[in-house]
């Protein structure tokens, strides 16, 4: 028995489509012809839609801290300066983005969503394993798009609470899924800001810092790429940071990435 | 030729409610009820997996007696529109008195055009920022839709129940209070001790951020009765 008496959100009843398609939401989305689509098949010479720069990823010893810059360019013109790039995914992961903005700023609310809505109807998280291959698969859905130059690269880390490990995932373009070791990089800056982590980085190393590494990377990619924005003391920009623990996601305040920022601009070469 | 029997729309009306109050009366009781933080939803459950209970949305809890296939389906159906609308709008857009209207037509659908009704009986709770924003609503098997104030029960004996809930509820009430009031309720009007193991319960908890549903322990459970 298929009920389809409309409803996305209006009156009248529920379709009760018996449990189909699964718990995925992007599926459910698909069914009601509402998946995000962009919708054209060639992007217009010269639109410049704002593009998102350096995020970065790297493992302690408690786990993984996430961090991205907040500035968002459009050609040469700096068209954002406190864009958010590091999200929660859920409490126990975290994703990032870097390419087009507008688009990824939207794949991750599917992406937020998505997990939650498997929680709620399966009743347990999915793994991280689980989440991060859910992530390939939206961004593989976006390749039309990527070739016509909006791409959409996200970088992505969690706590896998089955192996009691902080781990890391990095994407291409095409959906590819590749686990790294111990640090990632994407976006502009991206370069920059992974060769200052391989010169710093050390195993177990504790949450502060990890902190200070991470913003000091981002701090050393804004210096060399005029895309990614380093901290602004005078006008309270600071980078976005979490960590993802054992114990869950923590969105570092403010006044403690002021005070770090501070620090890590007064001790620059 | 044989001429099918007639029956008359009253009786078959109410043969098809009976039938389902039959149904509904057999499962065990659940009993929402407005606490100091928030919303406690608690109900006797052999079961540690299959809920009764559950999530819908932020601020947005169900709980369903009767047959459990039936109120899954009305579960998932609910989060797939709180979804729906929390990503296509708002998340402060999704609000209990929709879904409860959308539920309170889907049954009257499934009751007036179905071989069989739901024998079914649902509640839904939204937790607001005090007590005076907090709604419940109860949705019966044949659509009937209703507003609770502080507190309701639904299975088993509810009438004698309720009576027994009310008096000796008080508005803002601890959690401690409100799960030994309505366990105790419970045991009376069932007049049976429940295995304490087999209690299930969650909160909507407006101190808890933006999802504000958590599933109770059995020991907070345990240490409320004590």
């Amino acid at each position: 028995m298929t009920r389809r008496l409309e409803v996305p959100g209006g009156g009248g009843p529920l379709p009760l489509d018996p449990v189909v398609p699964d718990a995925s939401f992007l599926s459910l989305l698909e069914t009601r012809g509402l998946r995000p689509d962009w919708g054209f098949e060639e992007v217009p010479p010269g639109l410049e839609v704002p593009e998102a720069t350096t995020v970065l990823a790297l493992r302690f010893a408690d786990g993984v801290v996430m961090a991205g810059d907040r500035r968002a360019t459009a050609g040469n013109v700096i068209a954002h300066t406190r864009v958010k790039k590091v999200y929660a995914a859920d409490d126990f992961s975290a994703v990032a983005i870097s390419g087009s903005a507008g688009m990824a700023i939207e794949l991750i609310k599917l992406f937020q969503t998505e997990l939650e809505h498997y929680e709620k109807i399966e009743g347990t998280r999915l793994s991280l394993e689980g989440k991060s291959n859910f992530l390939a698969r939206i961004v593989r859905g976006n390749l039309a798009m990527a070739f016509q130059g909006l791409v959409v690269v996200p970088l992505f880390c969690g706590y896998d609470e089955a192996e009691g490990a902080g781990k890391l995932f990095t994407f291409d373009v095409v959906g590819g899924r590749y686990e790294e070791q111990d640090y990632a990089t994407t976006g502009s800056g991206g370069a920059e800001a992974k060769s200052f982590i391989k010169n710093t980085y050390r195993e177990d190393m504790s949450e502060d810092e990890a902190l200070r590494v991470g913003v000091e990377a981002l701090v050393a990619a804004a210096e060399e790429d005029s895309a990614t924005g380093g901290p602004d003391l005078r006008r309270g920009i600071f980078p976005n940071v979490v960590t993802v623990t054992a114990v869950g996601l923590t969105e570092i305040e403010d006044d403690r990435l002021a005070a770090v920022s501070s620090e890590v601009m007064e001790a620059r070469p | 030729m044989t001429m099918p029997m007639y029956v008359p729309p009253e009786q078959l009306i109410k043969d098809r409610a009976d039938f389902a109050r039959k149904g509904i009366a057999r499962g065990r009781p659940i009993v929402l009820l407005e606490y100091a933080d928030g919303v406690l939803l608690i109900g006797e459950n052999p079961s540690g997996s299959l809920h009764k209970v559950s999530e819908i949305y932020d601020r947005i809890a169900f709980a369903g007696v009767g047959r459990f296939n039936e109120f899954e389906t009305l579960r998932v159906a609910g989060i797939r529109y709180a979804d729906l609308k929390g990503y296509s709008y708002g998340r402060a857009d999704v609000t209990a008195k929709g879904l409860a209207n959308a539920y309170a037509q889907t049954l009257g659908q499934i009751f007036t055009h179905e071989l069989k009704p739901y024998e079914i009986d649902v509640m839904v709770a939204e937790v607001g920022d005090d007590a005076k924003s907090t709604r419940m609503y109860r949705i019966q098997f044949d659509g009937t839709l209703a507003d609770v104030e502080g507190l309701g029960a639904m299975g088993g004996e509810e009438e004698q129940l309720t009576v027994a809930l009310r008096e000796r509820y008080t508005p803002g009430v601890s959690l401690t209070e409100a799960i030994a009031l309505a366990i105790s309720s419970i045991e009376a009007t069932e007049d049976r001790p429940v295995d304490p193991t087999h209690w299930e319960a969650a909160v909507l908890d407006r101190t808890l951020g933006r999802r504000t549903f958590r599933r109770l322990e059995q020991a907070e459970i345990a240490a409320a009765r004590a």
